[in-house]
């Protein structure tokens, strides 16, 4: 099937969603999702910031549709059409989104551990204003234990449901975890069924923002002073393919390997989470890939001394004067 | 007098049995259709009689049941959504509380023709009542056998059920109701698969409104094409109009679609006139989420032709100088109403009723409520009104389900046509009197 998406056609087979379509051709058109998650079915559709305009349902059928679609749950038709970043009103309701899921946001980022790797910071960043329009008391709860090894700080959810499936998805016997309906929903309690569980801390990584955080790595260390390294073990339970996010010799937090999406390649266990924190526990196999506008690559200063040296030769012969040698 | 179709017998007495209602003719579709006619042939009828969905949005009913897939050895659900929730709509309730035999004869006629061996009535959870009074008349109907199996020796067996919701406006809207009608949260599902494909336990399912299954009996009586003599145009037959508000006679009235708007406000035949003889200052015609108009706007289009009660002449100019038949509930306001206040008591029901799914519904009907509030508190600025224009616009059409639009599209009519009132509260020119909240307040405390 072909699908054009901000004027680049691709060839894709049936099933596809836009989203995925997009995410074939490259970043450049592949549209924010907060909430769809490739590995968890029935994810996506909530949060609406993935929202694309369809201008061409299909070819056989060219009408537009009439109102923006969710991309990650709409799938492509041969023919079809969709304008992402280059049509102005879909930017404007993103925009708008974006100021929807921040106007009950605590905004804490400077005491958040998810800082540096939280795709609401990212969003933001690209898509929202400077300024807020929201001047009422924004909500709050209680801090929650799930277990003794997680947090759920709900004033920082935007209710992406990804915890609510994968709690669903890789344990027994829950329905949901939302209680209360409305800008009163909450991801509850009864998500706490899910501490039996060995991958229950599956749900802090795809967490996009800081609502579940690690309690074992909570204000230790900000991600982007520590060093993520690939490493792996053998385990029983899940695969052992790790990422190990180091502070010199110390082993500050294990989680999954993240794509180039921010997603999960493969969910590990509890036990390689939370009670593997000495390095000689792992393998390593080199340093992870870590995408180029992420806030953890400015954090590469081994080399800074010998950069300031290298600007300095070159002014030099060009003639210029350091800045803090000038007359 | 108007022809009237549905509750033509409501002040009989004890129509509500059926030995009474089987007096009056009920129950002859059931006999006509089952022993004449094939499924296809009653869902011709329908397609001919040109009968739009009575819940809202004025889906052709016949197309919606022929799109009802088919697959071999799959059950299919008929599903009456009873869910009546929408502020100003009582129809519903008056029909199945009266004629609660209209109803089921509906249900069995429209089940023979979608082939469903089963059907749910989905009641609302406040019409505990009204669930019973269906219940009692379901019993009677079994009793008799107009349900359960072999009806009237025939091959077709059908069983129907009452199923009371746990009073969430969301459930009106199909998917969630039948989410709840499974048992889980109430939340709408994403679309597509349309319940005419995976509906009801994954199953094909037609999801339709109570008036709408209780017109398939008169079509089915009389045919098709006589249903269609009434009414203009696409609007054809009657519909019930639960009119309230500062009338002289509020109450339920069934209409041939097509009679003029100003007819219905002011004959002694219905609405009676404004009440205490003041003037009308804006109608709400179908329902509290369709836009609200100013009395000049309601009684002729921007054409200057008189507006009439159909689907098209009331959408007439979009939502720039039209609005919606929707429900049928029709809120007229006088001259003293604020429409600042009556804003603010739509918006705090959209927000109450916000399931939370997606972003910016949960977020945004709460910040409207917010700033409406503060009009009312008298601390609101100039630039509230701009402000809720745009989180208005930003709601409309990003959401999953229509409850998104539901609750900016009553915000958007309001300054649309009243900016001039929302500016005067803002500087203060105008008193609201709020003490009716402060007495809400207290109670809920």
């Amino acid at each position: 099937m072909k699908v054009t998406i901000d004027g680049i056609e691709i060839d894709v087979p049936k099933g596809t969603t836009i989203l995925q379509a997009a995410r074939m051709i490259g970043p450049e058109v592949a549209p924010p999702a907060m909430c769809y998650y490739t590995k968890l079915k029935t994810s996506g559709g909530y949060c609406r910031t993935c929202i694309v305009k369809v201008t061409q349902g299909s070819a056989a059928n060219p009408t537009p549709m009439p109102k923006p679609v969710a991309s990650c749950r709409t799938e492509v038709m041969d023919g079809m059409v969709v304008e992402n970043f280059t049509n102005p009103d879909i930017l404007e309701a993103r925009k708008g989104v974006v100021e929807f899921l921040l106007i009950n946001h605590p905004l804490d980022c400077p005491v958040c551990d998810q800082a540096g790797e939280c795709k609401l910071q990212d969003l933001g960043y690209e898509n929202g204003s400077s300024k807020t329009r929201y001047e009422f008391k924004r909500r709050e709860y209680e801090m929650i234990d799930i277990g003794d090894k997680i947090k759920l700080h709900m004033n920082r959810c935007i209710l992406c449901y990804r915890c609510v499936k994968t709690a669903d998805q890789l344990t027994n016997g829950r329905v949901h975890g939302v209680i209360a309906r409305g800008d009163e929903s909450e991801i509850s309690t009864y998500i706490e069924n899910i501490i039996d569980n060995d991958f229950s801390g599956n749900v802090i990584d795809v967490c996009p923002v800081g609502a579940l955080t690690d309690k074992t790595f909570r204000f230790k260390q900000r991600v982007w002073f520590t060093k993520p390294v690939d490493a792996h073990r053998d385990c029983k339970t899940c695969c052992g393919k790790t990422r190990v996010w180091l502070n010199g010799e110390e082993v500050l937090r294990v989680t999954a390997r993240k794509d180039q999406w921010d997603e999960v390649e493969e969910f590990i266990c509890n036990s390689c989470r939370f009670d593997h924190k000495k390095k000689s526990d792992w393998v390593i196999e080199g340093p992870s890939p870590v995408l180029r506008n992420s806030v953890i690559s400015q954090n590469h200063y081994e080399h800074l001394n010998e950069l300031k040296v290298q600007i300095m030769k070159q002014q030099k012969a060009l003639g210029f004067m350091p800045i803090d040698k000038k007359p | 007098m108007g022809k009237k179709l549905l509750i033509h017998n409501d002040k009989v007495a004890n129509i509500h049995t059926l030995e009474v209602y089987r007096a009056h003719g009920g129950y002859a579709s059931v006999e006509k259709a089952l022993k004449t006619m094939t499924p296809d042939q009653v869902t011709d009828e329908v397609k001919k009689s040109g009968l739009r969905g009575r819940g809202g949005a004025g889906f052709p009913t016949g197309m919606k049941w022929s799109f009802l897939a088919k697959p071999e050895g799959v059950n299919r659900y008929l599903v009456c959504n009873a869910d009546e929730s929408e502020p100003g709509t009582f129809k519903d309730r008056y029909l199945m509380e009266k004629i609660p035999h209209a109803l089921i004869e509906g249900m069995i006629t429209s089940s023979y023709a979608l082939g469903a061996k089963s059907s749910y009535i989905y009641i609302r959870g406040e019409y505990f009542y009204v669930a019973r009074i269906v219940e009692k008349a379901i019993a009677e109907a079994y009793a008799a056998g107009w349900l359960g199996k072999n009806i009237l020796g025939t091959d077709f067996s059908h069983d129907c059920y009452v199923q009371v919701g746990g009073g969430a406006y969301i459930c009106g809207e199909e998917t969630a109701l039948l989410e709840s009608l499974e048992g889980k949260r109430g939340n709408p599902r994403i679309k597509p698969p349309f319940p005419a494909v995976a509906g009801l336990w994954g199953c094909p399912t037609v999801v339709n409104n109570v008036e709408t299954i209780a017109a398939v009996v008169p079509i089915v009586n009389d045919g098709g094409e006589e249903y269609a003599k009434i009414g203009i145009g696409k609007s054809t037959g009657t519909k019930l109009i639960s009119a309230s508000g500062h009338i002289n006679k509020p109450g339920v009235y069934e209409i041939e679609l097509g009679i003029p708007v100003e007819e219905f406000i002011y004959s002694e035949e219905y609405c009676g006139g404004i009440r205490n003889g003041k003037k009308m200052k804006a109608v709400v015609a179908g329902g509290s989420s369709v836009p609200i108009l100013p009395t000049e706007l309601i009684l002729k289009t921007a054409k200057g032709e008189p507006r009439l009660m159909t689907y098209e002449s009331l959408s007439d100019g979009g939502f720039a100088t039209g609005t919606m038949l929707g429900s049928g509930g029709f809120i007229v306001m006088d001259e003293d109403t604020s429409i600042v206040k009556n804003l603010f008591t739509f918006s705090r029901f959209y927000h109450h009723e916000s399931c939370g799914q997606c972003s910016p519904c949960r977020e945004g009907t709460g910040w409207m409520e917010k700033i409406l509030k503060k009009f009312l508190n008298g601390t609101a600025n100039e630039s509230d009104v701009d402000l809720l224009w745009d989180i208005q616009s930003k709601i409309e059409g990003k959401t999953i389900c229509p409850l998104g639009e539901a609750a900016a599209w009553p915000v958007a009519a309001a300054i649309r046509h009243f900016k001039q009132e929302f500016l005067d509260v803002a500087r203060n020119k105008k008193f609201v009197d709020v003490s009716h909240y402060n007495r809400l307040n207290k109670i809920n405390a």
